[in-house]
């Protein structure tokens, strides 16, 4: 690896590392179970690996079926992450409306 | 560069910023629902970034893996009930980390002669954090489903084994960095990290699960910050560390709030052999029948639910909900105390209730409740056992000395719900459970409290 490149890439890290912690550790109690889901959503960014990995050229055909696998359980992260975080947070209310709520979980039902 | 590659390299940066401005919001409860938005706008425009400029010839199997994982995605966040959260999670760790370790296998069997030595150590990284937690977290989510026992299976040298199989690994691990070429030693290596990834957890008791959870979290971050190293690819890297980061922050949370190490957690085996160490805990379990409960909870001031596990076992949250909105209306202040560990992940009770359009401003944290219990006339413990146990604080001998508690002894009185007579999963006796201000009201949870709701009705 060329050296600036690869000490670029661990400033990149070094400071995600801090803007992370900074970030994370504001995040309250009430709150971590859909954190953990959408860090763990978030992190299914492996999937733009796993893309060139399934399609880019100069990959053989085991490399592509390799990238499929990893293109199927990446976009099941990506997708199931979000939507479950999404629907873990629509719950989190301050000051519920019973009626409100219930219409509106039956428009939202997706 | 040509010009895909910038557009490529911009919605990468478009991304990245999008991802940290997600979890920023994500500090209120208010705004975190608008910052997920955003972060789906991040994933989508790296996508599309990628699948624009990454010089993509076949594109059969990159439509196919994104049909089938959106419909498998699609359809575990739809039907998953709030119960199954920590199972769910525990999955879709399996499932980050093994896209992690495939992307990692590929660049070995393609690029590995291109990739200098800083390049292969991140690849070697990749593969075993990678690997381990694909088992790990598949053990897990097994473990929280009750599909294998959710008890410690430990055996007679467990730890000289476990050791063994680590060393292995990294041998493989050095010996394939000096000679890449190798690719026996290289697949011995992630067959191995396979394997560690169950040793590790299956020791693992399930109510230690919210620490093994946060950290199988934080290693599918890391594992994704590597595949950055690999690929040189800056997204990947910032989106894994924010991850690996938010993890790591989360297991030493949790530890805290056990009083324990990690190592403890990792390697004590918790629950497994409990010698008889709890304080001369005798006495009777005082037992009180529902209209009695109801009665007390219905003359209240304050009143304040400790739910626990058997909250989520039970899928007790709508009864609870029901019997707290019942007594608001007669004017009790009615309050939710909610341990750190309660449950099996980090926040489970919370979303429960939330789930169960409990407000969250009557959801409190430990440090808040706790001065509290000594001017509540009534508190309820719904399922929960260690977290209340008196002993963590009282009895230095305690396996669970020195771990945080709600300290619901000190209310004036104290009603516990629970299934049995038995001990909770630890094993340790609760004294708790024989002080003369608790009483004790035995059947499944849910039930109990849709009784009770209808009791306080008719007082």
């Amino acid at each position: 690896m060329n050296p600036a490149v690869l000490i670029a890439s661990v400033y990149v890290f070094a400071l995600a590392a801090f803007l992370g912690y900074q970030v994370i550790s504001r995040v309250p109690p009430l709150l971590h179970t859909p954190l953990m889901s959408a860090t763990n959503a978030i992190s299914g960014i492996s999937l733009i690996g796993s893309l060139v990995l399934a399609g880019a050229k100069g990959y053989p055909l085991p490399a592509h079926i390799l990238g499929f696998v990893a293109v199927t359980t990446a976009t099941v992260n990506v997708v199931g992450g979000f939507g479950i975080t999404d629907r873990m947070l629509k719950m989190f209310r301050k000051k519920p409306d019973a009626k409100q709520v219930a219409t509106e979980s039956k428009a939202v039902a997706k | 560069m040509t010009l895909t590659t910038y557009f490529m390299e911009a919605t990468y940066l478009v991304a990245s910023i999008l991802f940290i401005l997600s979890l920023k919001m994500m500090s209120h409860p208010d705004t975190a629902r608008r910052g997920m938005f955003l972060a789906e706008g991040g994933m989508f425009a790296a996508i599309v970034g990628t699948l624009i400029g990454a010089h993509i010839v076949t594109w059969t199997w990159i439509i196919a893996g994104l049909a089938v994982g959106s419909i498998i995605g699609a359809w575990m966040a739809i039907t998953v009930p709030m119960t199954a959260m920590p199972q769910r999670t525990a999955l879709s760790h399996a499932f980050g980390a093994l896209a992690a370790a495939l992307v990692g296998v590929g660049e070995f069997m393609v690029n590995i002669n291109e990739l200098g030595p800083v390049k292969r150590g991140a690849l070697g990284f990749e593969i075993m954090l990678g690997a381990l937690t694909t088992t790990g977290s598949l053990i897990a989510a097994a473990k929280l489903q009750g599909i294998i026992q959710g008890k410690p299976v430990q055996f007679r040298g467990q730890n000289v084994v476990n050791a063994s199989i680590c060393l292995g690994m990294t041998g493989c691990f050095v010996y394939f960095w000096i000679h890449p070429e190798a690719s026996t030693v290289f697949y011995t290596m992630l067959a191995l990290a396979f394997v560690f990834g169950v040793m590790l957890v299956i020791p693992i008791g399930s109510a230690d699960m919210p620490v093994v959870m946060s950290l199988l979290n934080s290693y599918a971050g890391l594992a994704a910050a590597a595949t950055g190293f690999v690929l040189g690819n800056n997204v990947l890297i910032i989106a894994g560390t924010l991850d690996g980061f938010s993890g790591f922050i989360l297991s030493v949370l949790m530890c805290k709030a056990m009083n324990r190490s990690i190592t403890n957690v990792l390697f004590g085996g918790f629950g497994a052999a409990i010698a008889e160490v709890s304080s001369d805990a005798g006495g009777v379990m005082r037992e009180i029948s529902l209209d009695d409960a109801a009665m007390q909870l219905a003359f209240a001031n304050r009143v304040i639910f400790v739910p626990g596990y058997g909250l989520a076992t039970a899928q007790a949250q709508h009864a609870v909900r029901e019997l707290g909105e019942l007594l608001e209306e007669r004017g009790v202040a009615v309050k939710y105390a909610i341990h750190p560990v309660a449950g099996r992940m980090p926040g489970h009770m919370n979303v429960l209730l939330a789930e169960a359009n409990v407000p969250y401003s009557s959801l409190y944290e430990m440090e808040q409740i706790n001065p509290e219990f000594s001017s509540t006339d009534v508190a309820v413990v719904i399922g929960a056992n260690d977290v209340v146990n008196p002993d963590a604080r009282d009895n230095p001998k305690s396996l669970i000395a020195g771990m945080p508690i709600l300290e619901v002894d000190r209310a004036k009185s104290v009603i516990v719900l629970k299934r049995g007579q038995g001990r909770g999963f630890s094993g340790l006796e609760n004294p708790l459970f024989f002080k003369s201000c608790t009483s004790m009201l035995y059947g499944d949870a849910k039930s109990s409290l849709s009784h009770l709701a209808q009791a306080v009705q008719h007082v």
